[in-house]
């Protein structure tokens, strides 16, 4: 903020664009004003029971979100137009950038990504006002919540890191983006993946709130469960989608052939999501049958500590990685500090608190809430795991100076496995009944899905070279959840077992949600699937090629057939045309291009990967440093991967995410958020309708909706 | 992969001859310029080993060394110098004879343990190693014995609990649980 006022000359001024910058910086200010009031009004709005109040905190949260966007929207403006008296876009931007790029370089900066964080939250704390049904009390205290966390983050913005601090003299030219990170996948990753994140405060904030209001009546659990499984849901689904487009980019701009290496980085992205996929397992118990509720509680609460824990880890630089872009110490302890108070003091209030939480329906061991307690163990651990796996470096170095290395081989020992035994229990969970399940049942109706999964993995065996046992036993895991989570909708549906018009009625008739979750389960089998593969039998080939050269990668050849200069927006490059053949020649021979670019303003490289989608699988082509042979003057390494079912790796999430959309559209979700419908019956004193069973309302509801 | 940019978004591109002059000069740039990450001279490129079974070996060890000037990469990823160099040396032992554990146990006599992707089983790691099987232990082990005390707790429900529970199961068993699976869909 050091140099703002200074453009008081008239002609600065003139042109609109120093006022927009201005005004953003207003706009921030007033941004972190309002959530301040937000909170203020809400709590004592909630004290004094005053519907006035609490309404206007409902309406400063608004104004706080409307305000955030105000000044992302400057934030945005002042790249587009390349104002390099903003130090952000001095630093992160260059008038030879491409427009999509100026615009994404806006959030590519800790600055601007920090805005952005700020933009989501205040978002989310506007929707929360819109959420319908919730009681006064606990409403007020959420939004309470919600505006403190908001007004954390927007005050470490305006005091520590102001996005639109000027520079004076503003130089000439900006100093680039990364260019790693001008590629459209990056460039909507970070919104994707910040949604995630921050989404989960409200799930933090309406825990929080929980807490503060107790027991406020009977049934109250279950309706706080389905309360809170739409934000859950929402933020699990960006999340899902953000890490998975993450994963992509690594997966084609890095050039290495991987795509999940176990980075801090990419750790600090999975450990809120193992937190959010099980609080969305144990809200669900909570939900329908009261029980649980301490432990959804505090998932509730871990998740968004997870999502704060990640912001630090990548933005204070005590982490080595290669998605490190943005990172500054001191800013890293002043995110340990907001982390420390708001993990701190929830979790605190949660020990208070928790002894209280008892109750809710019993259930037998064997039982749907049995099998989704154990796949809440399952989940917790491995959350536990990749938090040991990240920060275990980090504290054996502080506390003893020996450094050590925490990479794949560690997961591959401790993770895979855990998650092995899960993936293998997994398709039971959904067959078994409510509170007392028939295990023996269960095991029945999987019987055939069990056999045709064996067979799969016997297939593959057979058919893929060279032949590994790890491999085909995944192959057999991956068929088994696909097939089991078929399996389960045949026996909703009663297919094949009642006629093909009651099996029509039955299929409408199921919940969105149902659907939902097949489709998540089946993806995470098709994930499984196209990672074991890509896993297994990948191979990587190598060679320094002349024009006319070729290399062999399993059943491809590659053939170098040119390589010309040729000039990007603000780069150049080398671009090879390859032609890919199969060596048998059953195949159609394809031509990729592959690129290493050179970017000026940045003193860059960066390798454009060739993408040959064959089916499911990849062959992925490299060019490298052009050097001299003995055999020729002009030689490129070209590295060319064979990554068999790639394509599953990333389809899977994406359908897992499709499934998490689709339950979002299940009528019982919709009704907690903004929905037209009927508040919940459940409420104190609430309208049950023409039922008497008001304090189970969830659990009435949910038999009228269901099936 | 990448959709191209359109020219209308494009900045003003500097006029033409400038360009080409620009352009002359980032190629010789290019042409002399090393490998992405580490501002070195680039290794002299790869030489597989002639043994296929060999060679097999030594990209398997690659993958769980880490590159020593790198963030977070292997040197199988890497294309930065030391990277090349660690290759050889790794490549050479191999082919002299060594097997796996000594060619790491050589790496890591050189830099340490932070080389190698597993980190070592000693007093220091034991918790990140086993940490995350004594907490399945534990939690199973929680679980089970809630599981077993749950019976207990049941008479220790108020009067106005009991009455409660009592009045859903009830209801449970009159009007079945929908979301149970066939044999108890009761339809």
């Amino acid at each position: 903020m050091a140099a703002r006022g200074r453009r008081i000359d008239g002609t600065a001024c003139a042109e609109p664009g120093p006022v927009i910058v201005e005004f953003g910086a207003f706009a921030l200010i007033l941004a972190l004003m309002l959530s301040v009031l937000q909170t203020g009004l809400a709590a004592t709005g909630r004290w004094r029971r005053s519907p006035l109040l609490a309404g206007g905190a409902e309406g400063a949260a608004m104004g706080a979100a409307l305000a955030t966007a105000l000044a992302f929207g400057a934030l945005i403006f002042a790249f587009a137009a390349s104002d390099f008296s903003v130090a952000n876009v001095a630093n992160n931007s260059h008038t030879d950038k491409p427009m999509l790029y100026k615009v994404a370089a806006a959030w590519g900066s800790h600055e601007g990504s920090l805005v952005l964080w700020c933009l989501v939250m205040t978002g989310f704390g506007a929707a929360l006002t819109r959420a319908r049904g919730l009681p006064f009390g606990l409403k007020a205290s959420a939004i309470g919540v919600q505006g403190g966390l908001g007004a954390l983050f927007l005050a470490f913005a305006v005091f520590t890191s102001n996005p639109f601090a000027r520079i004076d003299p503003a130089p000439f030219q900006g100093m680039s983006l990364n260019p790693l990170l001008q590629d459209p996948a990056l460039a909507i990753h970070p919104p994707l993946l910040y949604a995630g994140y921050v989404g989960f405060s409200v799930t933090f904030s309406l825990a929080v709130a929980a807490l503060i209001e107790g027991k406020a009546f009977s049934g109250f659990w279950p309706a706080w469960g389905r309360w809170v499984r739409p934000w859950a849901l929402a933020s699990w689904v960006f999340l899902t989608a953000g890490i998975t487009l993450g994963a992509f980019w690594a997966y084609y701009e890095l050039g290495w052939g991987g795509w999940w290496f176990w980075d801090p980085v990419e750790n600090a992205s999975f450990m809120p999501w193992l937190a959010g996929t099980a609080l969305l397992h144990s809200a669900v118990v909570t939900e329908r049958r009261g029980a649980l509720a301490g432990w959804t509680v505090f998932l509730a609460l871990l998740a968004f500590t997870f999502s704060m824990l990640g912001a630090f880890l990548v933005r204070s630089g005590v982490l080595t990685s290669v998605h490190a872009f943005a990172v500054d110490p001191e800013r890293g302890l002043m995110l340990l500090g907001i982390l420390g108070f708001t993990a701190g003091s929830a979790f605190a209030l949660f020990a208070w608190r928790a002894p209280q939480l008892k109750g809710g329906g019993l259930f037998a061991p064997v039982s749907r809430e049995g099998a989704l307690v154990l796949n809440n163990l399952f989940l917790t651990v491995a959350a536990v795991t990749v938090l040991l796996g990240t920060l275990y470096p980090l504290i054996l170095e502080a506390a003893t100076g020996a450094t050590i290395s925490v990479g794949p081989p560690y997961f591959a020992l401790t993770f895979t496995p855990l998650m092995a035994v899960a993936f293998l229990i997994l398709p039971a969970g959904p067959l078994l009944a409510w509170k007392r399940g028939d295990l023996k049942g269960a095991m029945q109706r999987l019987a055939l899905a069990a056999a045709l999964a064996i067979a799969c993995g016997f297939v593959g065996w057979l058919a893929f070279e060279p032949r590994k046992a790890f491999a085909a036993a995944g192959l057999a895991v991956g068929a088994w959840l696909i097939l089991g989570a078929l399996a389960e909708v045949v026996e909703r549906v009663r297919l094949f077992r009642a006629p093909l018009a009651e099996v029509g009625r039955r299929a409408r008739g199921l919940p969105l949600g149902a659907w939902g979750m097949t489709l998540a389960h089946a993806g995470l089998g098709l994930f499984v699937l196209g990672a074991v593969v890509e896993t297994g039998f990948k191979v990587e080939a190598a060679a320094p090629l002349a024009i006319g050269g070729e290399v062999h990668a399993g059943r491809w050849v590659v053939t170098l057939d040119k390589v010309e200069i040729v000039e990007g927006p603000n780069y150049l490059a080398e671009r090879g045309t390859l032609t890919v053949a199969s060596t048998d020649g059953r195949a159609v021979p394809s031509t990729v291009t592959a690129e290493r670019r050179f970017f000026p303003a940045g003193g860059q490289t960066t390798t454009e990967v060739g993408l040959d989608f064959r089916g499911l699988d990849d062959v992925y082509v490299v060019m490298g440093e052009r050097r001299s042979t003995p055999e020729a003057a002009q030689a490129w390494t070209v590295r060319v991967y064979y990554n068999p079912w790639a394509r599953l790796i990333f389809l899977g999430p994406f359908v897992m995410a499709l499934g998490g959309v689709l339950s979002l559209f299940d009528r019982r979700l919709r009704l907690a958020v903004g929905g037209k419908r009927r508040p919940l019956p459940s409420p104190p004193g609430g309208e049950g309708g023409s039922r008497s069973e008001t304090d189970e309302g969830a659990v009435s509801a949910r038999s009228e909706v269901g099936m | 992969m990448r959709a191209a940019p359109s020219s209308a978004l494009r900045a003003p591109s500097p006029p033409r001859g400038e360009g080409r002059f620009g352009a002359f000069l980032a190629l010789a740039l290019l042409l002399a310029w090393g490998p992405a990450l580490a501002q070195e001279p680039a290794a002299p490129p790869d030489r597989p080993l002639a043994s296929p079974g060999q060679e097999a070996r030594a990209q398997a060890i690659f993958e769980v060394v880490r590159c020593v000037v790198c963030q977070h990469e292997s040197i199988a990823d890497s294309p930065a110098g030391i990277a090349g160099d660690m290759r050889r040396l790794i490549r050479e032992e191999i082919a002299s004879g060594a097997s796996d554990q000594a060619v790491k146990d050589d790496l890591v006599r050189r830099y340490g343990d932070y080389v190698l992707f597993t980190p070592p089983v000693r007093t220091g790691t034991w918790l990140l190693w086993f940490g995350p099987a004594l907490l399945a232990l534990i939690g199973g082990l929680a679980l089970f014995v809630f599981a077993r005390r749950k019976a207990v707790e049941t008479a220790l429900l108020s009067p106005d609990e009991e009455r409660r529970l009592a009045d859903l199961l009830q209801r449970e068993t009159v009007r079945p649980d929908p979301d149970a699976s066939a044999p108890h869909d009761g339809r």
